[in-house]
């Protein structure tokens, strides 16, 4: 056991490793975040006032830069006033883990600043609807149409080219014209997100496709499987894992493109709750707003790749083997 | 070492000399006529197959060796209808064929079976794609299935095979098309020696009990002499039937006759065509590297 090197090219470890290291990935980032947090000698360049003696500006609870903090601490002294008092902080941009983790909780139980709006689950919802209808709209005309560019030389040749185009274009630039055409409110958003995924989609499917083996294709022709056969028996079967994959991934695209979409028309979901925490200086509630989109892009992955191997089964078959 | 006098590889006994005229007998199933093959590539037309000619009988098995880039691949993927030839016809059954078809079943040296199919499922791939019933299809891949001795393995998935099992498949696949002919492109090119030699012994056994004409391909000299009635002998550039040979040994086959009289005087024939007595060249590449074995004197 022991004699196995951690780096050695291409070699699987074992499960402990491999569980051993899922977890520090996720620690060590964590340790750092609570190491610059906790530990009053590393960085906190900010001084958060406790007793402001007799500088006229400080109030408890202030927080000022270190140097000023110590220009006014040296001028109290020179003049025999009564010195201010405070420790050490970070910016308040930078809140401390246990802060972000009371924020997580409580910023699902607390209620809306104004009855107009809305509570943090309501808003990741919407958010939820918004990346749901773009991706399916998207997947719905961009699926089979990168199976057919990847099948057929003709389809391939007669979209492809434009379709390379229109990739370079940033989604976002269409922001205006989405909305002058579908109104403020869902319309463009789920638009944003559908021009962001749809152009990549097409040509990441339409090359999946093409990496089928063509002799499948061949022995499918000497067994007499005829054209939409060809289709539907050999080319779809024999791409559909990695099509699944492919999606997964552009899911994780769409998501990217939230952001920015949910900016346009009426702000809204949870770009809008970031927004609005942090123009009330809350970054606790942005983090842990943040931290959120994380955490369900990553469960929603995981289910995916779960369902995956239960629908493939010769896929198992073959890492079985 | 004394050398072994080899009767010639034409001498053959009374019944093989009986076999063949019995086949020549046989309805003819597949003929090749003046069939030319020529690749255009930037630097100009390559003619890859050159007046090919020959026929294949009912239940004859024909193999087809020659170096390779001899252009037996093109010539078997032209008859399966995977590549058109330059000129020339392919007859099956007086027909000529034109793109590929169920009537000519072919089997891949890369098994080419569907992975997301169960071994079941693959071998009723041709029979569906010919509108067969669910029911049927699956009775008459069963039997085929057992044919090759998988009934064990019918529900599993190709990438629980071996090798030589998933060529079995494909072979079983094939047939269940109830094809005229079988095609098949160096099957056991990817396969162990082990392996392959078993390979070939069920394939005879498979020949021998079921009405099919067999036209196989390959580079190995006792594979082709072991299977074959007939070998075509193709040279390279351009590729051309340079001889074809009655294979002298008797049927039915057996591993033993590896070391037979005909088996060894037929092989040196063969071996003779393709790999051709040196020419001056030949040396010259030998002296690039020079072997000094302890106790040899070294030149000075």
């Amino acid at each position: 056991m022991s004699s196995v090197p951690w780096f050695a090219p291409r070699v699987a470890l074992s499960l402990k490793r491999t569980r051993v290291l899922t977890i520090a990935s996720f620690l060590l980032p964590l340790l750092i975040w609570s190491a610059v947090s906790y530990l009053p000698f590393l960085w906190h360049p900010k001084v958060k006032i406790v007793e402001p003696g007799d500088v006229s500006y400080f109030k408890v609870d202030m927080l000022v830069d270190r140097e000023v903090f110590d220009k006014e601490t040296g001028k109290m002294e020179e003049t025999g006033k009564l010195l201010p008092d405070g420790e050490p902080a970070n910016p308040i941009y930078l809140p401390a883990p246990h802060e972000v983790a009371k924020a997580f909780v409580t910023s699902f139980t607390t209620e809306p600043r104004r009855r107009s709006e809305k509570w943090l689950h309501e808003s990741l919802w919407h958010s939820i609807t918004i990346i749901f209808w773009g991706f399916t709209l998207s997947s719905l005309i961009g699926v089979p149409l990168g199976v057919l560019c990847g099948t057929y030389a003709a389809v391939s040749r007669l979209n492809e080219p434009f379709v390379e185009f229109f990739r370079y274009l940033p989604a976002p630039a269409f922001g205006a014209l989405a909305v002058a055409i579908l109104g403020i409110h869902d319309g463009p958003k789920i638009a944003i997100i559908f021009i962001g995924t749809f152009f990549q989609q097409v040509l990441v499917i339409s090359n999946t496709t093409r990496k089928l083996d063509i002799a499948l294709l061949e022995a499918a022709l000497t067994l007499g499987a005829k054209r939409l056969q060809l289709l539907f028996k050999v080319v779809i079967p024999g791409i559909i894992p990695d099509l699944y994959r492919d999606l997964r991934i552009l899911l994780g695209w769409a998501w990217t493109y939230l952001i920015v979409a949910e900016l346009i028309g009426t702000s809204s979901g949870i770009t809008w709750f970031i927004t609005q925490q942090a123009r009330y200086k809350n970054f606790d509630n942005v983090f842990a707003a943040i931290m959120m989109i994380g955490i369900i892009g990553l469960l929603s992955d995981m289910i995916l790749a779960k369902i995956g191997k239960h629908i493939f089964p010769w896929e198992k078959a073959a890492n079985k083997a | 070492m004394t050398k072994i006098e080899l009767p010639s590889y034409l001498e053959q006994s009374d019944e093989v000399k009986q076999r063949f005229d019995e086949i020549k007998q046989r309805e003819v199933i597949l003929e090749v006529k003046d069939l030319q093959k020529i690749f255009s590539t930037p630097k100009g037309d390559v003619t890859a197959l050159k007046n090919i000619n020959f026929k294949a009988h009912r239940r004859e098995f024909v193999c087809v060796i020659g170096a390779s880039g001899c252009g037996k691949s093109t010539l078997i993927r032209i008859l399966a209808g995977l590549e058109s030839a330059s000129s020339g016809q392919v007859l099956l059954d007086g027909k000529p064929v034109s793109g590929p078809g169920p009537d000519r079943g072919m089997v891949f040296q890369g098994y080419t079976l569907f992975p997301w199919l169960t071994v079941k499922k693959n071998v009723m791939f041709g029979l569906r794609s010919q509108g067969m019933s669910y029911a049927t299809a699956e009775s008459e891949a069963l039997q085929w299935i057992d044919l090759v001795g998988l009934e064990k393995f019918a529900d599993a998935y190709p990438d629980q095979l071996s090798g030589g099992m998933k060529q079995r498949v494909a072979i079983a696949r094939a047939l269940a098309n109830k094809p005229r002919i079988l095609l098949m492109d160096e099957p056991y090119g990817a396969l162990d020696a082990q392996t392959r030699c078993k390979m070939q012994s069920y394939l005879l056994q498979i020949w021998h009990n079921i009405d099919i004409t067999v036209l196989f391909i390959t580079h190995d000299l006792d594979e082709a002499i072991y299977l074959a009635d007939r070998i075509l002998v193709l040279k390279s550039h351009p590729g051309e039937v340079e001889e074809v040979i009655e294979v002298p040994v008797p049927r039915p086959r057996d591993v033993e006759q590896f070391i037979t009289p005909e088996f060894l005087a037929t092989r040196k024939r063969i071996d003779e065509l393709i790999h051709p007595p040196s020419t001056e060249d030949d040396d010259d590449k030998l002296n690039m590297i020079r072997l000094t074995r302890v106790g040899d004197e070294v030149e000075p």
